[in-house]
């Protein structure tokens, strides 16, 4: 191992210190102390109902959330070999809204139908994306910049799904899919958390398994089939595990951007470049990320709280110019 | 040793084959050059050997085994490839970078143990690219990072070599230093596959080449017998003389300006 154990030391401390920090804020302030001891289920009976009934949930789900998106725009930059790839701007983020609001249209309540639903969603999504870059590029899968262009259309038609599926909606529907546009993870319960964190689970764990595949991919078409990789059905695996990653924050926590852009480039900088350990320190990073942007988009303006997805959008746009203008 | 065997390629929709015929082998401790102008089929012969390009007919067979019989990674623990370009997106430390042609040998699961390290210290020896192995691939320069290719494609340890014109963006030095590597090689016992269209270097450091002529051999063989005049005049489509080197007496190419060729040709008459 030639990663230097003190990053993996510094991200997981960070993460933890956010946590901590996070389940310690709100309308009742807990002290870090009483944060911890309560976690272990000692101390005043109110503070650890507080802590482990309200507050945990939603900090489990924003962690599960930034995970998937920062592994899933890890799968995408890598695969893609572009730093601005990510499943938000490619549409899979949107795709999976529209199939999530379309189950939610149909009364769908159970949350792993709605995962399911979002899931499909995104592999549409992925695979017109595909499509569109295959068809205005030459042969193979197409190239990096068409795919995100074609992302970048597919999100917007997704938009337009959405707003046409909510013009004669009934008002909860509306409610219920504006949610989705916006983002958030305030309503987190433990019944809704193993969905999730199993689809999480298993798209990481794919991922992982296949990080040594992204590495060659990250090479180029030509390199990656010279080192043994089937680059078509490799790269279509990896965009699908990362739909997969996409569609599960999507059906928990609605639509969050720039996450699996930002994140990315964050673990990279520490010098972490191989994939299975930049996937996995993409997830640890993703997770404090959301973590911090929900403990944002709930203390900036109390007692209300701020869309989540917008709180991520206002970090990451300007995050996006700066590596566009690195990248022109 | 990698041979080629009526080897017959069309992309699809195109009227003409890519590739129409070709046969012919690179063996062990050999260099051997593919020439020929832009659009012969050079590339398309490498794209057919890594199976990016089906072939019509015909068959590549590496160390005796058809390429469609064996896996993707069993052709890359056989054949090393240094592809015609190669950007990364995202650099990484040069070390890092040569340990890539360790993944063949991997596999997804299994981590790198001893062999493994040595084989990738050996690959960057041999490619002299040691002293810089704690750089990032963004600082190297054209000839560094071309060294640094190859020393991938050494640390696959495989048997054979393939270089898709590994010299178009190298100066003088760099281009000379890049041909002796490869040549010593060879001597080592690889089998260079070498695609290239410096035809005055390829005639000095190959021990054979086939010239491609619209995706067909227009000849093969030592180098002085495809070096003559007519036949390259032919298929470069453009007036040449062949001289012998003075130097090192292998033969040379000088291309000539249409105007002093056809003052040439009134000389002659």
């Amino acid at each position: 191992m030639h990663h230097r154990a003190w990053h993996w030391i510094a991200m997981g401390a960070v993460l933890a210190a956010l946590a901590v920090i996070s389940l310690g804020t709100g309308v009742i302030h807990i002290p870090a102390g009483e944060v911890v001891s309560a976690l272990q289920g000692s101390g005043d009976a109110a503070t650890v109902s507080i802590i482990r009934n309200l507050r945990l949930p939603r900090i489990v789900l924003a962690a599960l959330v930034g995970a998937g998106l920062g592994m899933s725009g890890s799968a995408l930059q890598g695969t893609l070999r572009n730093g601005l790839a990510e499943p938000y701007l490619l549409g899979v983020s949107g795709g999976a809204a529209v199939g999530a609001v379309i189950a939610f249209a149909f009364n769908a309540t159970n949350d792993g139908i709605i995962a399911l639903a979002a899931f499909a969603g995104a592999g549409v999504a992925v695979l017109l994306a595909l499509l569109v870059a295959r068809a205005a590029g030459r042969a193979g899968r197409g190239d990096p910049r068409t795919l995100l262009m074609a992302g970048v259309v597919i999100g917007a038609f997704a938009n337009a799904v959405i707003m046409i599926a909510l013009a004669n909606a009934p008002p909860n529907t509306i409610r219920g899919a504006l949610w989705w546009m916006m983002g958030s993870v305030a309503d987190s319960s433990w019944a809704a958390l193993p969905w999730i964190a199993g689809f999480i689970a298993l798209g990481a764990g794919l991922l992982i398994y296949w990080a040594r595949e992204i590495d060659l991919l990250a090479l180029g078409d030509e390199p990656a089939a010279a080192l043994g990789v089937n680059v078509e059905s490799s790269a279509r695996r990896i965009y699908l595990l990362a739909a997969l990653l996409a569609a599960s924050t999507v059906a928990a926590a609605g639509l969050i951007g720039f996450v699996g852009l930002i994140v990315p480039h964050i673990v990279r900088a520490a010098g972490i470049r191989n994939h299975r350990p930049l996937i996995v320190g993409a997830g640890l990073v993703g997770a404090a990320l959301v973590i911090s942007a929900d403990l944002a988009a709930r203390t900036i303006r109390p007692p209300g709280e701020l869309p989540l997805g917008a709180v991520t959008a206002v970090l990451g746009v300007p995050f996006f110019l700066a590596q566009l203008r690195k990248s022109a | 040793m990698i041979s080629f065997a009526n080897v017959a390629v069309r992309y699809h929709g195109a009227p003409t084959r890519a590739l129409d015929g070709v046969s012919f082998a690179a063996r062990a401790g050999e260099v051997t050059a593919v020439a020929g102008p832009n659009g012969s089929g050079k590339s398309t012969l490498v794209r057919a050997l890594l199976r990016r390009q089906p072939m019509e007919e015909g068959a590549i067979e590496i160390e005796g085994d058809d390429i469609t019989q064996i896996s993707a990674q069993e052709i890359a623990r056989r054949v090393a490839v240094v592809s015609q370009r190669e950007d990364l997106s995202f650099p990484m430390r040069v070390g890092e970078y040569v340990a890539l042609g360790r993944y063949p040998r991997l596999g997804l699961w299994r981590s790198a143990s001893a062999p493994d390290h040595a084989a990738v210290r050996s690959a960057m020896d041999r490619a002299e690219v040691a002293e810089f192995g704690d750089r990032n691939t963004d600082t190297l320069s054209g000839g560094e990072w071309q060294r640094v290719r190859i020393a991938r494609a050494l640390a696959q340890e495989a048997r054979a070599l393939v270089l898709d014109e590994p010299t178009t963006f190298l100066d003088l030095a760099h281009e000379m230093a890049l041909f002796e590597l490869v040549h010593s090689l060879a001597q080592d016992g690889i089998a260079v596959l070498l695609v290239s269209h410096e035809l005055n270097l390829v005639a000095r450091f190959a021990s054979s080449v086939v010239l491609l002529h619209r995706g067909r051999v227009a000849a093969s063989g030592r180098p002085e017998d495809v070096m003559q005049a007519p036949l390259l005049e032919k298929v470069y489509e453009w007036p040449l003389v062949v001289s012998r080197d003075p130097a090192v007496g292998s033969p040379s190419l000088v291309p000539l300006r249409r105007r002093a060729s056809s003052n040439f040709n009134r000389q002659q008459q």
